[in-house]
């Protein structure tokens, strides 16, 4: 049991007709197919209960929700059993009081009886039971029991105490029906019946740490090692996690004001009380003695760090951004915004860029992932986002996984596609890696199509030719809803022979029958849905391969209701956000073209300044000006440009370059290591405003404790343009978004009482979709006709060649979250605590790499050592490593090539050479130095 | 017999049989230039092995020397057969279980599948696995369910103590099986049938598989697949359920109901889950016609139920005979008293989970309702026969230990209350007997009985109340309370 949850025991009934059935004397009507036990609960008559939970199907082994029926023989579980019209239930008789009885008196004889000094005392439903049905004594003599059962404590953050178990089954069903992972078992039978992870204990096993067992868990047998800890929580805050971009809604339940532990919120439209292991558990960063909670100062970089006042901090830094400007001009300084941040600290960011610093110069770390979605899907449909909400997946029929990995990436996410597939959707898995969706326990592709790395655009162009070539065009759908003469031209473009399966074959390395099938399987589907990731954007063709998956969901039909459409897998929590809030050089919030006179018209009264019509310089832009050295003066909110931007070398040299760097950030981050002031930011435990996910769902984020800063994001922000000569007037976050609203038309309808009243809306959300829009392009495309564009494939220039012959692809893994500033802060560094390189045992053998053995990989940029993995995982040709600890410096190998139309960087494909080393790169030695050195600058405690 | 003469011997391929000799037997008079038809077993145990020359029945056969000495006369004339109604095991013992003339069923695969059922209506059929379901009523569900895929399931985890009726039809029948699967498959809509036969089975596993092979030759099995599932190896994978997820390839684990496997059983899909005789009994309702067959048998019991005498009994064996006829005419008459000639104790009906019934019971006609009335079933069929050295109270703790023993663990009262229930009694035979103790137990029996999950722990008081009831009740309990 979890605070303020009601459970109803068993999951609300899919059929809408309503039937009226009698309980304990009160009519009640309710959704035929429910439980007797969600009808008693729904109408506020409790049943006892302890194997059902309403995230879980009936199951019907307790057998302590026993209720008698009007006319039939014998007692029924009403978990199991369903409302029938006119059914007449009873709760309550002498009868069932005693077998209840009787079932707790057995539970109660082979439980340990230590309630006082459990840690579930108060927030155990065994406990609770045995009150709600008055067991009083038990009369059977000590016999066999679980009594002296071993406590497994490997997990960092849950504790299974085998000797409390129940044996109900709550957690080996949340592993299989909730999380989808299949961790668990029951082993033996009878009495011997255990939980089991099929491995030595929980570390060792095949468990996620979803924690999904953990919340099921009616008593203290698995049980959050904080609240062992720390006790049980009193009260609870509804937030969002702030990790990836399927923004889960939680409950931060505390004690004072002290987080106990994250609870993931059953109401979250996103992700219906699941969660993973870094929103559950990886919260403690925000705690981690290596805060900076206090503004610092310094004039140069080789000098220590001085603690200073926020108001010394702030005047030091408008006094140094305006410096640059009158030495180097106007356009010498801007700013870069956080994905990780909320809309209305974005918002006060790229405000102060556009009327304190007079320029266009703000762009987004959305830059270096999504950007490309932004522009291709604008282009084909007419927005830049996602087409649908989560829950669609559960009507696809056929879904597509392009370059993303959900189990680690979006493991929510993930979590909601294994169910539908286990459901019996086909699936389709296009990536270089063997991802744990192409085969895990009760799901396999029909289809791996394991391409090169940079060759995503041609293998579109060939379903595009199959589609086209065999009759798989939706010819109705196409003639309403898209432009003729685009569809003409792109018909007569993914005809052409060079898009054959047969000769993409060739480019991309997969079988043209493996092609043509999955082509197929898509084409023919009655619903199908692509699902993507950074595997599709990170590419110097991300842009074209984004139109390339638009074009075909229009081609075949799919887009525009449930269970179809084009889906970024959005990698940060507010990625959305930070494009919508017109973070991006050349766009205002609600992607306004910032050249449009009557947009600008809008913003300059209510703003009170005048704008550039000019877009300002993105991001490699402001890294290259800086080496170049007319850029001299940055602000950056919550990105570490130092880590996770390409060529780590050059970002380097830029930031090295400058003359005023300020850091807003929880950590001294690799790039506040070039920083000149740096202001203490806070987690999202600490702010207010709003996130929005990567189904453009905007959801709250709620204070749960103060700022240890003292000071919101948006309030430094604020005291900074009002320094630099602008001042804002925001007395709270609810006033920016209100701003929000006032300036962009997709949030028009948006207030924080709105989210607050429906948890959360989906954009638009205006005067024609007052609560919000679950599925864009229902009725017409965005841009009224679906435009078709051509997708001519243009190699990337980064070539394989005798010397670099194999392809570096970077990503991350479940435990580890980007750059790992926070994740690598928590104990999730028990299960990643170096970064490592995969590669295939026949590339390995041809270079005498053997397991675990120290590795050296080159580029054309440079060179990092790190450990090897030897894995069938990635295929022969093709090694990748993930980007997750800075002293691996994985960046320093990737290259400054980009997007065409976005400069979104090719991180997904370099050329390497790999060699046995025995000792760490030149790079490496002198981060090492670097980084011991700049530890040695910080102000002693 | 002399070795000039070549003879047609009936030399029986069955497990029990083989275990006494059946297969040595074969092999000698192969040898000796006789013509051996590898047969099923008749089920007449304490006869085995029995050879048939003739039409002449000789056994229990050790020499082939010496068969005048084992001469039973005439095979139809044998008294435990002639005195049984053979409606499923007509052709068993008599026939080479893969020699099939597929004329009858391929007419009988032509009838409407409605028309098919009604027949199944009118016959009364009930299920022979123990739970005595109206069959009809599961077929008709099955077919009014619409799905995709529907399947025919056949239970031959035939784990009852004493039972070995499934055993010898698939031994010594195959075909009589593959019939019932084929018509009620052709009568629900079901294209796919799977038999989940315990693995202590290897000889019916041998047989039936080449049965599959021959049905297939036949041309029997193209609109119908037939796959044979080797249990894995649980007492209650018996249980409908149970065996549905593990023939999914999951632990043995009850599912609650609803929903009924004939609306969402294997896979999810509608499935016919019966037990083999009652599959086997459906071809001869067919052919007799359902209102012959209802007939047979009495009151809501009819036609024949295949009874296997075991325990400590003279003349073991099956025993297909029409329902109604009397506990007593079973024990003494067909399988003559106690084997080691003591009076009856007790006999145990219905399997590991069925009642101890007395000397007082023995009138009691074997029927459906005849047996509830005394707090007992028929179950598969099982009678298990002690003598009166039997101690009640160990077979009582036996009952506890055999649940505990073999309880899924899913539901509470099984999983525990049957461990608690063992060592309750346990107490008692070790001397502590209260009346405190025994009310305990009682309300266990109550609790296991009106709250488990499915029939094992449900069923679990049957035996345990049968025998607590008689160790101490205030007929034989002396004046002290202690156990007799």
């Amino acid at each position: 049991m979890r605070l303020d949850d009601l459970d109803y025991g068993t999951p609300v009934s899919a059929n809408e007709e309503q039937v009226a059935v009698t309980i304990d004397g009160s009519r009640i009507e309710v959704r035929a197919g429910s439980s007797i036990m969600r009808a008693a609960i729904e109408a506020g008559i409790p049943v006892p209960k302890l194997c059902a939970t309403d995230s879980l199907e009936a199951f019907g082994s307790c057998r302590l929700c026993l209720v008698e029926i009007e006319g039939r023989r014998g007692v029924y579980a009403s978990c199991t059993e369903p409302v029938r019209e006119g059914m007449q239930v009873r709760t309550q008789s002498e009868k069932i009081a005693k077998l209840r009885r009787g079932v707790m008196e057995l539970y109660i004889s082979d439980h340990p009886l230590d309630c006082l000094t459990c840690s579930a005392n108060g927030d155990c439903e065994l406990q609770d039971m045995a009150g709600a049905v008055g067991l009083r004594e038990v009369r059977y003599d000590d016999g066999e029991n679980h009594l002296s059962a071993a406590v497994d404590d490997s997990n960092p953050y849950f504790s299974f105490d085998p000797s409390k178990c129940i044996v109900c089954s709550r957690c080996v069903r949340a592993c299989n029906e909730v999380q989808g992972t299949h961790a668990l078992t029951i082993d033996g039978r009878g009495f011997g019946s255990v939980v089991e992870t099929g491995a030595e204990n929980f570390f060792e096993s095949e468990c996620v740490s979803c924690g999904a067992c953990v919340q099921a868990c009616p008593t203290a047998t698995l049980m959050e090692k904080s609240v062992i800890d720390e006790g049980v929580p009193d009260r609870s805050v509804r937030t969002t996690c702030a990790y990836c971009g399927v923004g889960c809604s939680f409950r931060a339940e505390l004690k004072g004001d002290q987080v106990v532990r994250m609870v993931p919120d059953k109401l979250g439209k996103a992700n219906h009380g699941h969660s993973c292991v870094k929103g559950r558990f990886a919260w403690g960063y925000a705690n981690h003695p290596e805060r900076v909670v206090k503004p610092l100062v310094r004039d140069r970089i080789t000098d220590p760090w001085r603690e200073v006042s926020w108001k010394e901090a702030i005047s030091e830094a408008a006094s140094r951004l305006k410096a640059v400007q009158a030495e180097h001009g106007l356009h010498a300084i801007g700013a870069v915004t956080s994905a990780r941040c909320t809309n209305e600290e974005i918002w006060t960011v790229q405000k102060m860029v556009r009327t304190a610093f007079g320029s266009n110069n703000v762009d987004t770390c959305a830059r270096v992932c999504h950007s490309p979605t932004g522009y291709g899907l604008k282009q084909t449909y007419g927005t830049s986002a996602g087409t649908q909400h989560f829950d669609s997946v559960l009507q696809a029929d056929t879904i597509i996984v392009i370059g993303a990995n959900p189990t680690d990436g979006h493991p929510v996410f993930a979590s909601l596609l294994k169910r539908r597939l286990r459901q019996g959707a086909s699936l389709v898995v296009m990536d270089p890696r063997r991802i744990d969706l192409v085969r895990s326990p009760h799901i396999e592709a029909d289809a791996h199509l394991p391409l090169l790395p940079g060759t995503n655009v041609p293998m579109m162009n060939a379903f595009a030719h199959v589609v086209v070539t065999e009759g798989l065009v939706d010819e109705d759908f196409v003639r309403e809803r898209c432009d003729p003469e685009s569809f003409e031209e792109w018909r007569e473009f993914a005809a052409r022979p060079e898009n054959a399966p047969e000769v993409v074959a060739e480019i991309t390395g997969v079988a043209a029958a493996d092609i043509r099938d999955a082509a197929r399987l898509y084409g023919s589907s009655k619903n199908s849905a692509i699902y993507y990731g950074l595997g599709v954007t990170e590419h110097s063709q991300g842009s074209t391969m984004v139109m390339a998956m638009a074009n075909l969901a229009m081609a075949t039909g799919n887009i525009g209701r449930e269970g179809v459409g084009v889906c970024p897998l959005r990698g940060q929590n507010n990625v959305q956000g930070s494009c919508d809030m017109g973070s991006f050089p050349h766009e205002l919030s609600g992607y306004q073209p910032i050249v449009e006179a009557s947009v600008r018209e809008k913003y300059e009264r209510a703003w009170q300044v005048n704008l550039l019509p000019e877009p300002g310089m993105r991001i490699p832009n402001m890294l290259d000006a800086a080496r170049g050295g007319s850029f001299k003066g940055i602000f950056i909110q919550g990105e570490d440009l130092a880590q996770s931007d390409p060529n780590t070398q050059g970002v380097e040299a830029a930031l090295g370059n400058m003359d005023c760097v300020i850091v807003q950030d929880l950590f001294l981050n690799e790039t506040a290591k070039f920083a000149h002031i740096f202001l203490p930011g806070t987690s999202f435990l600490e702010k207010d405003g709003t996130f929005t996910n990567a189904e453009r769902r905007i959801n709250r984020v709620r204070q749960v404790m103060q700022p240890k800063s003292g000071k919101a994001e948006w309030e430094a922000v604020q005291d900074l343009s009002a320094a630099m000569g602008y001042p804002m007037h925001y007395q709270s976050a609810e006033d920016i978004m209100a701003e929000v609203a006032s300036l962009t038309p997709t949030f028009a309808g948006v207030t924080f009482d709105k989210l607050d009243r429906l948890g959360s809306v989906q954009w638009p959300c205006n005067d024609a979709a007052p609560e919000g829009t679950p599925i864009m392009h229902e009725a017409q495309f965005v841009r009224g006709k679906g435009r078709f564009m051509l997708t001519d494939y243009q190699p990337t220039d980064e070539r394989t060649s005798r010397k670099y012959p194999l392809l570096l692809t970077t990503g991350r893994v479940l435990t580890q979250y980007n750059v790992g500033t926070q994740t690598r802060r928590t104990q999730n560094i028990e299960w990643l605590d170096e970064d490592r390189l995969e590669i295939h045992p026949s590339d390995a053998e041809m270079r005498g790499v053997r397991m675990d053995d120290w590795v050296s990989i080159s580029s054309r940029m440079g060179e990092i050592v790190l450990r090897a993995e030897v894995t069938t995982r990635v295929a022969p040709g093709v090694v990748y490593t993930t980007f997750h600890h800075p002293s691996t410096g994985t960046n320093v190998v990737t290259t400054d090539l980009s997007d065409w139309a976005t400069n979104c960087p090719e991180y997904k494909v370099t050329a390497v050479e790999i060699r046995p080393a025995n000792h760490f790169s030149a790079w490496q030695e002198v981060y090492q130095d670097r980084n011991q050195r700049q530890r040695e600058l910080l102000p002693e405690e | 017999m002399s070795r000039t003469e070549a003879k047609r011997i009936l030399v029986p391929n069955e497990t029990l049989a083989n275990a006494l000799g059946a297969d040595n037997l074969a092999r000698e008079s192969r040898a000796r230039g006789h013509e051996v038809v590898r047969t099923g077993g008749f089920g007449l145990a304490w006869l085995e092995p029995m050879l048939v020359i003739d039409g002449e029945a000789y056994g229990p056969v050790h020499d082939l020397d010496a068969l005048d000495a084992v001469a039973l006369g005439p095979l139809d004339e044998l008294p435990a057969l002639a005195r049984q109604q053979r409606i499923v095991f007509d052709r068993c013992g008599r026939i080479d279980p893969l020699e099939y003339d597929p004329s009858w069923l391929l007419e009988q695969l032509e009838r409407e599948p409605r028309e098919i059922i009604e027949e199944i209506k009118v016959s009364g059929l009930r299920g022979r696995g123990g739970a005595g379901f109206p069959a009809h009523i599961k077929w008709q569900t099955v077919y009014d369910t619409p799905a995709p895929q529907k399947y025919i399931v056949v239970n031959a985890d035939e784990g009852d103590s004493g039972t070995f009726a499934d055993r010898l039809i698939m031994e010594g029948d195959p075909f009589r099986l593959i019939e019932g699967m084929l018509l009620s498959g052709h009568a629900t809509g079901a294209n796919k049938g799977l038999v989940y036969l315990r693995s202590e089975y290897p000889l019916a596993a041998e047989i039936f598989t080449s049965a599959i092979a021959r049905a297939s030759t036949l041309g029997l099995l193209e609109t119908f697949d037939i796959e044979l599932f080797i249990g894995a190896g649980a007492y209650i994978c018996g249980e409908e359920t149970s065996l549905l997820e593990s023939l999914e390839g999951k632990r043995g684990e009850v599912r609650a109901k609803p929903p009924v496997p004939a609306i969402a059983g294997l896979f999810g899909q509608p499935t016919l889950v019966h037990n083999v005789i009652t599959l086997c009994s459906a071809p001869g309702i067919l052919q007799m016609g359902g209102k012959a067959y209802a007939g047979i048998g009495s009151n809501a019991s009819t036609g024949s139920s295949a009874f296997q005498l075991a325990g400590n009994v003279k003349r073991g064996g099956l025993y297909e005979l029409p329902f109604g006829i009397s506990l007593r005419e079973l024990v003494e008459d067909l399988g003559g008293g106690t084997r080691t000639g003591r009076p009856l104790g007790a006999v145990q009906v219905g399997g590991p989970l069925g009642a101890y019934l007395f000397e007082r019971d023995l009138d009691t006609p074997l029927g459906y309702e005849e047996m509830a009335q005394l707090g007992a079933g028929i179950g598969h069929g099982g009678v298990v026969v002690f003598d009166d050295t039997v101690d009640l109270v160990e077979q009582a703790h036996f009952a506890f230990a055999f649940c505990a023993h073999e309880s899924c663990g899913k539901c509470t009262p099984c999983r525990i209350g049957a461990v608690r229930g063992k060592e309750a009694v346990a107490a008692l035979a070790s001397g502590e007997y209260t009346e405190a103790k025994l009310e305990v137990i009682d309300e266990l029996c109550d609790l296991m009985e009106q709250t488990s999950l499915c029939q094992m722990g449900g069923m679990t008081p049957i035996p345990v109340r049968s025998a607590l009831g008689e160790a101490f009740s205030p007929a034989r309990r002396n004046g002290n309370g202690e156990r007799p």
